[in-house]
């Protein structure tokens, strides 16, 4: 009898397992959650092809005119139709140089305070208060720069360097406004410490406690513990957190754009104006006047995206090792 | 040689341990220096913002547009409801994609499969693209085909540099969901997207709308894009996103700082004081929640 139930004609079965497979508990829920879910995962694929797409099919006009010589000329002429990259290349290593040399030091010795050093309460406090550094927007940050900090540098920092650091060419005589490529580099340093400091310090907490602890009992100091066991051990996520700032510091535009001066020319001065990539596209993209003018702009996203990709697979390659993850710092 | 040998003398560090000790002191000394340098940067900033910002404040600045053809007075109403709408849209379009693709990379790829890898790569790549790239993007696919700048155009280059933030940090909170959760409903015969959408996203859920939350807050700072897409406005009040620029906060505090008269820079520093207040306020109060509903699925 149940062999007789069971054995119904599959004609009659297949609209009861359709209903089933709506209702209940069927596949259709688990296949279609499923696509949805890889749907989603291709889209994000997509976009990033989509953003390469966009950035070599604007550039093309440009790619083909100039092809890599691009790269070195100087000159940046709209109405004359004579574009080049090397202006704003420069600025850009030199702005983001900077940066680093500031940051890195400087974050590494916050994360060291954080991770071995602070009292848990204050810990929890400045931990998050430099994440929030991060949070500004940096319109704001570049709005401070152009109305406070810029003039305050102009009249008292630059002056200084001038006067005692001025043999060396880099800091020569200060300029009017103090909108430079120096200011630019102390902004992108307000900008860089947070990422820097706030991956370096969960590398430096995942240092196990038996290496630091067999240091110490061999008498090594506090300092000694931290330059023979800690550094040595996170050095390459350090690497990584420090590539992953850079990446940050090589596509600001806005901020940089605000602060830069917009100007034209090599300086072997850092009080002198200048222009990186991204600020270049940010200031100009709007009022192009030519075809190839706006596809010169596209040419300087291409060298910028070639660039700042690099620099962000060089880091995932060695973060991966590491667990590192710059989410929203 | 005796003599210096006294018994009695109480121990101390002397040569090169003095030195070493020294050496250490000096490096936590610089350490402490540069956490005091970094809040003391935040502070600085913050200091500054507030007290240039809070005398331009009023309801008046809030309830107000800007005034027509320039020079002072007027408030920022058409900015607020600008960004409002602008990030809106991109949180809409960003938050279901986020949150579909986390869930595909946790509960659906394994981890080391091919799709899963390139899917998590290519979103380290996309939160690694400078915004202006993803402006000048956007401009390629919607801007330029239709000439003209959009709110819209910006809702979309914001969901791109949301999207990213959001299935990164709800993949995080996703592992963090106990394994036993998903087995005793798979014991139960309970079938998976049903144990998907009843059980593991239900208690992670905490975790994604704080990655929402900072998300949104990042998003609405975001200038670079705007500034390509959504810069050349009139300054009243639109709720029109599409063929249109819109005006929006991010904008308002770029023009003020590239014009040359100051008239515009007391309506600058209001219009940045309140995008930082609630930027700051949504960073704190996610963090809090993080932190709470971390505690509770650890503990």
């Amino acid at each position: 009898m149940s062999a007789r139930a069971t054995a119904s004609p599959p004609r009659r079965r297949l609209p009861r397992r359709a209903r089933e497979l709506l209702l209940a508990d069927g596949g259709l829920g688990d296949a279609v959650l499923r696509g949805l879910c890889v749907a989603a995962g291709v889209i994000s694929v997509l976009i990033l092809a989509e953003v390469a797409y966009q950035v070599i099919t604007g550039s093309s006009l440009a790619v083909s005119r100039f092809g890599l010589g691009f790269l070195v000329h100087t000159q940046w002429a709209p109405n004359f139709g004579r574009f080049g990259a090397a202006t704003t290349i420069f600025g850009t290593i030199v702005c983001s140089a900077i940066a680093l040399v500031l940051a890195t030091p400087l974050a590494i010795a916050i994360a060291i305070y954080l991770s071995m050093m602070a009292p848990r309460g204050v810990r929890v406090v400045v931990g998050p208060m430099v994440e929030m550094l991060a949070a500004i927007p940096s319109v704001i940050v570049g709005f401070w720069g152009v109305i406070v900090l810029a003039p305050f540098l102009q009249a008292h920092v630059e002056p200084f360097l001038h006067d005692t650091l001025g043999f060396i060419p880099i800091f020569g005589p200060p300029e009017t406004t103090g909108l430079s490529v120096f200011t630019g580099g102390l902004i992108l340093t307000v900008m860089v410490v947070p990422i820097i400091a706030s991956l370096s310090r969960d590398l430096f907490l995942t240092v196990p406690a038996e290496l630091k602890d067999g240091a110490e009992a061999l008498g090594a100091t506090r300092w000694e513990v931290i330059r023979g066991v800690v550094l040595p051990t996170t050095v390459s996520g350090v690497a990584a957190a420090t590539m992953l700032g850079l990446g940050r510091a090589l596509g600001e535009a806005i901020a940089v754009a605000q602060v830069i001066g917009a100007g034209n020319d090599i300086h072997a001065s850092l009080f002198e104006t200048g222009n990186t990539l991204a600020s270049r596209i940010a200031l100009e993209f709007s009022g192009t006047t030519s075809k190839l003018y706006t596809s010169s702009l596209f040419y300087l996203a291409l060298i910028l995206l070639a660039i700042g990709v690099g620099t962000n697979l060089i880091a995932q390659t060695i973060a991966r090792r590491y667990d590192v993850h710059r989410t929203f710092v | 040689m005796l003599s210096e040998m006294d018994p009695t003398a109480p121990l101390t560090p002397s040569g090169n341990l003095r030195r070493r000790i020294a050496v250490s002191r000096l490096m936590t000394a610089a350490a402490i220096a540069s956490a005091v340098i970094a809040v003391a940067a935040l502070a600085i900033v913050v200091f500054a913002v507030a007290s240039r910002g809070a005398p331009a404040i009023s309801l008046g600045f809030l309830t107000h547009d800007p005034p027509q053809f320039g020079g002072p007075g007027g408030g920022i109403a058409s900015a607020i409801v600008g960004t409002t709408l602008i990030v809106a849209i991109a949180a809409a379009m960003a938050t279901p994609l986020g949150v579909l693709t986390a869930l595909y990379l946790s509960e659906y790829a394994r981890p080391r499969s091919r799709a899963a890898q390139m899917i998590r790569m290519a979103l380290d790549l996309m939160q690694g693209l400078p915004s202006i790239i993803v402006g000048v993007v956007v401009f390629g696919l919607i801007v330029n085909p239709e000439h003209r700048e959009s709110g819209f155009a910006g809702s979309v280059a914001l969901a791109i540099i949301m999207l990213p933030l959001i299935a990164r940090s709800g993949q995080e909170v996703l592992l963090l969901v106990p394994q036993n959760l998903r087995e005793a409903a798979d014991a139960l015969g309970v079938r998976r997207w049903r144990s998907i959408l009843g059980i593991v996203l239900p208690s992670a859920l905490p975790g994604i709308v704080t990655g929402t939350i900072l998300s949104i807050a990042r998003a609405a700072g975001e200038t670079a894009p705007l500034l390509i897409l959504s810069g050349l406005f009139m300054p009243g009040t639109t709720f029109n996103l599409f063929g249109q620029a819109v005006p929006n906060i991010p904008m308002l505090i770029f023009n003020a700082s590239e014009a040359a008269d100051p008239t515009g820079f007391a309506r600058a520093w209001g219009a940045a004081l309140v995008l930082l207040v609630i930027i700051l306020i949504a960073n704190i109060g996610a963090r809090v929640l993080l932190a709470r509903s971390r505690a509770r699925m650890s503990g």
